[in-house]
């Protein structure tokens, strides 16, 4: 293994063993999505029963059969976070995992309750991971149209005041899906647009709906009716077909370009990243029209992103990630696995860390900087699981000489190497290595 | 690598089996008939204890000086060696003859002075002919192999660190108790050192030791202690499981306190949890992978070194005595001028233990449990 497949590995991927050349991860970009062929998550057509059943239960005040239908429902949840897990340690196209937790991070859902736990899972899988390969413009659209953000953003609760349904109702708009389109998803906060397109945009959307048994649904009967004028531009007609046109323009915005570009800059390569590299991306997102495929490329290739000393902290997933596949944790044992064991090994503990899954506090998701993450309690909580994960996961513990090898390369410093060697135990041994400087960046 | 990835629940059979109320007393009971009524722990010291501060031979003359600055107190025991205070609970058990040491022995293993060999060659209980690595068996799983009809119930290995000393062919258990470990001193340490040219970790290292980890005292070893005990008066016979902490390089006088009242409370809760007929019937081994350096280091601790100290302690020890042909201190007697000399081969001891606790004749302690090992006729320190 090179200096340069390692590095590539790490910055790219969730780490060693497996080291690759760039071209050979955007080659495997390009192909299919084997991982989630192999290993599949949850779906918004099994959830949508669940909740229906859950909801009729509770009604009907069964208290049984509410029961039976969240059991359900928390299986539906930790299927997904196996999937997910799984792909991630399993994949041997591991760049599409970590763009999967990019973007999954850009369009951040949180669950609104627990008989929806699957749902920011099932949102990622089924608006994001289809196009992190594809164009930004068709992602955008399966995203806004999703039940899990349609939901997280109260777009679902928004009705044209004019609208047959706002009259009877006596409801109105709620603009918080439309602000976060704009302030987050598309052109950024410092764009410049305004109050009013913020409103226009929220009743252009007014139509977006969800059935709790068939998902998404335009519904005719709360758009606002009318046209609407966003940034400039006029929407009229009716139906979905002026809400995909102002999302295509949105997704083709230059300043959405821009905003995106540096936002992928620094979450691969540097919280300060070098205006050259993001010039770069951006004019390559801008050439091709959003081909996220070609954006990534433009990135990864770059002669400035393999610059060392940036000081990236793996997030708390990344984390846990990289250190299963350093200590050879399987998919087949992390689907193997029972809500108890997951809870226990991976979710309490991303809490602790900082990153309790898909539950980032707000829709701009997690922050970026090292600092952010590599705080006393976050530290704390990395070294906790570093010295006790590692023993529930795997017996005997590997060499810590050996494992300091295989998880860090040469990336590992002389510190490190000397102290792994002077360690009282293999747990102290293994739990230095995932515990340094050197396992939690990258 | 073949190693067993056990998500707990699924690949583990012990953990199941110890969760399990229905165990079947058939299965246990073999492993009484097959190796009697005599019971066996072993608590393997990782980390490398300093058998020169916990027995410490006062007598000797260059003992003072080497150990300048740096010796605990402690209370004499038999006008030459002194029990270091961290054990002083221990002392009913010395007076009662139930507590013995050996001073100055070792396992085969020289020179690399690493933990892990070092501990790899002491579960493994065989000679240096083989790389470290290459021995996949530990000596208390070769015991079971060649007792018959020793059920699998008959040895336990308790707590969350894997125990090579029972590893191998030979079916065992193992059981752990749902809680974590505190971070130990020494690897407090290493964490300080791994840190120490990155200021953001290094700063929030400083806070983050003080989140870490749960209470400070002793009593995180009860669950393990308590269960071992409860297999024991039941229808185990071996039990094993490890203590860090013993790795002091620095601050030895304070960092050696808490292994110490470990090991001390281990004891004594395992002495309760038995009761007297078991307790009557028990020989309890601590053992560690070497000793350290005669000479104090430069900031309060010792190094690696070579020829340690080995407690013994139950019912069924010849105890109130420090075993163990005496080296001395003087420069020309250490082993490469700095580590305390081996006297005895720590297996030996081990050796003439199994032969009195289960029968097991010379032919297949130096052929089969400990190959290579010529047993040198050491007084039995069992009764």
């Amino acid at each position: 293994m090179t200096l340069d497949t390692e590095a590539a590995a790490i910055r790219w991927g969730f780490g060693l063993p497996a080291g690759r050349t760039p071209d050979d991860m955007l080659a495997r970009l390009a192909g299919p999505d084997r991982a989630a062929e192999m290993w599949p998550g949850g779906t918004l057509s099994r959830l949508g029963p669940v909740r229906a059943a859950y909801q009729a239960a509770r009604k009907a005040k069964d208290a049984a059969a509410q029961k039976a239908a969240q059991r359900q429902a928390d299986q539906l949840a930790l299927q997904g976070v196996q999937a997910a897990f799984a792909r991630a340690v399993g994949s041997d196209d591991p760049l599409r995992e970590r763009l999967v937790t990019f973007w999954a991070d850009h369009f951040t859902t949180s669950r609104r309750n627990r008989v929806e736990a699957a749902l920011p899972g099932i949102l990622i899988d089924e608006a994001i991971r289809p196009h992190v390969a594809g164009r930004f413009s068709d992602m955008l659209r399966a995203v806004i149209t999703h039940p899990g953000m349609l939901i997280y953003l109260n777009q679902e609760a928004s009705f044209g005041p004019e609208s047959r349904k706002g009259h009877r109702r006596d409801k109105g708009l709620n603009e918080n899906l439309a602000r976060e389109l704009l302030e987050l998803h598309t052109l950024g906060v410092g764009a410049l647009y305004s109050q009013t397109d913020v409103r226009e945009l929220a009743e252009l959307l007014t139509g977006l709906a969800v059935d709790p048994g068939e998902g998404f649904v335009f519904d005719a009967a709360r758009a606002e009716p009318g046209p609407e004028t966003v940034l400039g531009v006029t929407y009229a007609g009716k139906g979905m077909q002026p809400v995909l046109q102002a999302l295509a323009d949105l997704a083709a915005r230059p300043e959405t370009a821009a905003h995106i570009a540096r936002k992928l800059v620094v979450h691969f390569v540097a919280d300060n990243p070098d205006p050259g590299l993001v010039a770069s991306v951006t004019a390559r997102w801008l050439d091709t029209g959003g081909d996220l495929l070609a954006v990534v490329r433009a990135l990864v290739l770059h002669p400035h992103a393999m610059l060392p000393g940036v000081g990236k902290a793996r997030q708390p997933y990344d984390f846990i990630v990289a250190a299963f596949r350093a200590l050879e944790v399987t998919p087949a044992n992390v689907l193997a696995a029972d809500a108890k064991t997951i809870k226990r090994l991976v979710l309490d503990p991303l809490a602790a860390m900082g990153q309790p899954l898909y539950r980032a506090p707000g829709p701009d998701g997690w922050p970026e900087t090292a600092a952010d993450w590599i705080t006393p309690a976050g530290l704390a909580a990395r070294i906790d699981w570093a010295m006790n994960a590692p023993q529930r996961l795997v017996r005997p513990l590997p060499d810590p000489r050996a494992f300091l090898a295989k998880a860090l390369g040469r990336r590992a410093g002389d510190r490190l190497a000397w102290a792994v060697g002077a360690a009282e135990s293999a747990r102290d041994g293994v739990g230095l290595v995932l515990s340094s400087p050197e396992f939690n960046q990258r | 690598m073949d190693r067993r990835v056990f998500l707990k629940g699924l690949g583990l059979a012990g953990c199941s089996a110890a969760a399990h109320p229905l165990l079947t007393t058939l299965t246990l009971a073999e492993g009484g008939l097959a190796l009697g009524d005599n019971r066996l722990v072993v608590i393997i010291l990782r980390g490398a204890m300093d058998g020169l501060d916990v027995i410490q031979p006062r007598g000797d003359a260059g003992f003072a000086t080497a150990r300048a600055g740096l010796t605990s107190p402690a209370t004499d025991l038999d006008g030459f060696f002194a029990l270091n205070d961290g054990l002083s609970g221990l002392s009913p058990l010395w007076q009662a003859g139930q507590l013995a040491f050996v001073h100055a022995t070792s396992t085969p293993y020289r020179d690399k002075r690493s933990h892990f060999d070092g501990q790899d060659l002491l579960e493994a209980g065989t000679g240096t002919d083989l790389a470290p690595m290459a021995q996949r068996d530990g000596w208390l799983n070769r015991l079971l192999q060649v007792i018959p009809g020793a059920g699998s119930e008959t040895a336990w290995a308790v707590g969350r660190e894997a125990m090579p000393v029972l590893a191998g062919p030979a079916r065992t258990q193992s059981w752990a108790p749902d809680q974590d470990l505190r971070l130990t001193q020494a690897a407090q340490a290493l964490l300080e050192h791994v840190y120490h040219d990155d200021p953001l970790f290094r700063d929030a290292a400083s806070a983050a030791f003080d989140l870490a980890g749960g209470a400070a005292d002793g009593k995180d070893i009860d669950p393990i202690v308590d269960f071992a005990a409860e297999r024991l008066r039941g229808t185990a016979r071996i039990a094993a499981f490890s203590q860090s902490g013993w790795d002091t390089h620095k601050g030895q006088g304070g960092a050696i306190q808490r292994p110490l009242e470990r090991l001390q409370r281990s004891i004594l809760r395992l002495q309760t949890g038995l009761g007297p007929e078991v307790w009557g019937k028990t020989v309890v081994l601590a053992m560690t992978e070497f000793g350290r350096t005669v000479r104090a280091n430069g900031s309060g601790g010792t190094d690696h070194g070579t020829g340690g100290a080995m407690l013994a302690a139950g019912g069924a020890v010849r105890g109130g005595k420090v075993f163990g042909d005496w080296p001395g201190l003087a420069e020309a007697d250490l082993y490469d001028r700095r580590d305390l000399m081996p006297t005895s081969d720590v297996r030996d001891w081990a050796a003439q233990v199994l032969a009195g606790l289960y029968g097991l004749d010379r032919a297949v302690l130096e052929g089969t449990v400990f190959p290579g090992l010529r047993m040198e006729a050491s007084p039995s320190l069992i009764r």
